[in-house]
């Protein structure tokens, strides 16, 4: 094996494309040295991505924010404004693994690790996050939930890499939430998770609304007839109702140690519900209990 | 694949060392370094034996490449205590037997230490999550966790 840290996106897609196919990118490390300590992947060479500067930190302006695909978690679960604005979003990448793991995941690589139980991925779902993908031909946008197309695999070519993350400013009356179910308290798989993001107009009717979710199918889902059920309506329980039907028919689960067919279906639907309920009371400006992890 | 050349700084003192590209920060500390307080035990980041700070940031160094770590300053156990003088932490682990088999203190004693930077006063309950990546097999974590309550509240009334 080969260890490379180029200084440039250009460097670097450079390198991928003189490397063929037995190239991996790294950012955090915390999926990729796993899988070369397990054996699972033996690549020739690793290119660590964190040496390029705008694949790093958190830049906030008037349209929004933009998160470098390799920016530890423990970084942006200190950023005051990302967390004001996008709460569901950072609640969701607190939830990946330990305080140490912390430390090094990162957004790019949860998101092209390409897990289906990915926890941030249904999360920047809903929020409508967008990746700047960087590659030979120059940059190009692609909308987070056309990234993951099979379990371990992505959209990306063998050149490409993700730079950063966008996300904008959320209007006013705007609230996000994301919600997993763990068979523990901490440090394990979702056996679902599910994010949601929505906005009200001045009379309390949603006019916006986009639900990911996760774990229960081989990508991560938008779920269109989620964000369908809840436009419209005041987000009441008939509203609540319908979304938590559009979800767990929105479900094409795997049975494992976690959680049966049937129960991850039916958890899909309690859990878009709740973060429904979360994401409405952000939009409202009412505070949630305090969470831990 | 040619050893990498790397510079450091491992507790306070530069650090030179030659590296194999898929040797993890764990290996070099241990295996090049002999700093052999930082432990292995799962080697996949799951039980954090092998925890130190890298920029002051807790890490699990099985899950950093040594050649990564070129400029940065690592703390290990190994600079936890001031000579002969063991730090709060230390001397409390010590009186409330937070030990058995002594195997995940090292780790613990590192993400312990990183908690109570950041946060002098944690509850319990924050002590129990922020300490959820070190497993412990022996002693079923209450110990540790008062011996860490404990040290705390001498750190702050210091």
């Amino acid at each position: 094996m080969d260890y490379r840290s180029p200084g440039s996106a250009k460097e670097a897609v450079d390198m991928l494309a003189a490397s063929g196919s037995n190239a991996h990118v790294l950012a955090g490390g915390t999926d990729l040295l796993v899988k070369i300590r397990t054996g699972m992947l033996e690549p020739q060479v690793v290119i660590d991505l964190k040496n390029i500067p705008a694949i790093r930190g958190v830049t906030a302006d008037a349209s929004g924010f933009r998160i470098g695909a390799a920016t530890s978690c423990a970084e942006l679960g200190e950023h005051s404004a990302l967390k004001a604005a996008w709460p569901g979003v950072v609640e969701a990448l607190r939830l990946i693994g330990s305080t140490q793991i912390q430390g090094r995941a990162s957004l790019g690589g949860n998101l092209c690790n390409a897990s289906p139980a990915a926890d941030s991925v249904p999360a920047l779902i809903a929020a409508g996050a967008i990746c700047e993908v960087f590659g030979a031909r120059g940059s190009r946008d692609v909308p987070v939930e056309q990234v993951v197309v099979s379990p371990g695999r992505t959209s990306l070519a063998r050149d490409e890499f993700i730079m950063a993350l966008r996300l904008p400013q959320p209007p006013a009356r705007s609230g996000d939430a994301y919600l997993r179910l763990i068979p523990r308290t901490e440090m394990d798989i979702a056996v679902v998770g599910c994010g949601v993001a929505l906005r009200l107009d001045e009379a309390g009717i949603c006019t916006h609304a986009r639900v990911g979710l996760g774990a229960v199918a081989p990508t991560p889902l938008l779920v269109e007839a989620g964000a369908t059920a809840l436009i419209g309506t005041r987000v009441d329980d008939k509203a609540l109702a319908a979304l938590a039907v559009a979800t767990s028919a929105a479900c094409k689960p795997i049975n494992d140690k976690r959680g049966t067919v049937d129960y991850r279906v039916k958890v899909a639907g309690v859990l878009a519900q709740r973060a429904a309920r979360n994401a409405l009371k952000r939009a409202k400006g009412e505070k949630l209990e305090a969470q831990h992890g | 694949m040619a050893k990498q050349h790397v510079s450091t700084t491992v507790n306070g003192e530069p650090v030179e060392f030659l590296c194999a590209p898929e040797q993890t920060l764990l290996d070099v500390l241990r295996d090049e370094l002999h700093l052999t307080g930082s432990k292995e035990g799962c080697a996949t980041g799951d039980c954090g034996a092998c925890s130190v700070t890298l920029d002051g940031r807790l890490v699990c160094s099985c899950l950093v490449l040594g050649a990564e770590v070129g400029g940065r300053k690592i703390e290990t156990i190994e600079g936890m205590a001031k000579g002969d003088e063991l730090h709060p932490l230390q001397k409390k682990f010590i009186e409330h037997a937070a030990l058995q088999c002594g195997i995940c203190t090292p780790g613990v004693l590192i993400a312990a230490k990183s908690l109570l930077e950041r946060n002098p006063d944690p509850s319990e309950t924050e002590v129990r999550y922020w300490l959820a990546g070190n497993l412990c097999r022996c002693t079923g974590y209450d110990k540790i966790v008062r011996a860490v309550m404990d040290a705390a509240a001498d750190m702050r009334s210091a």
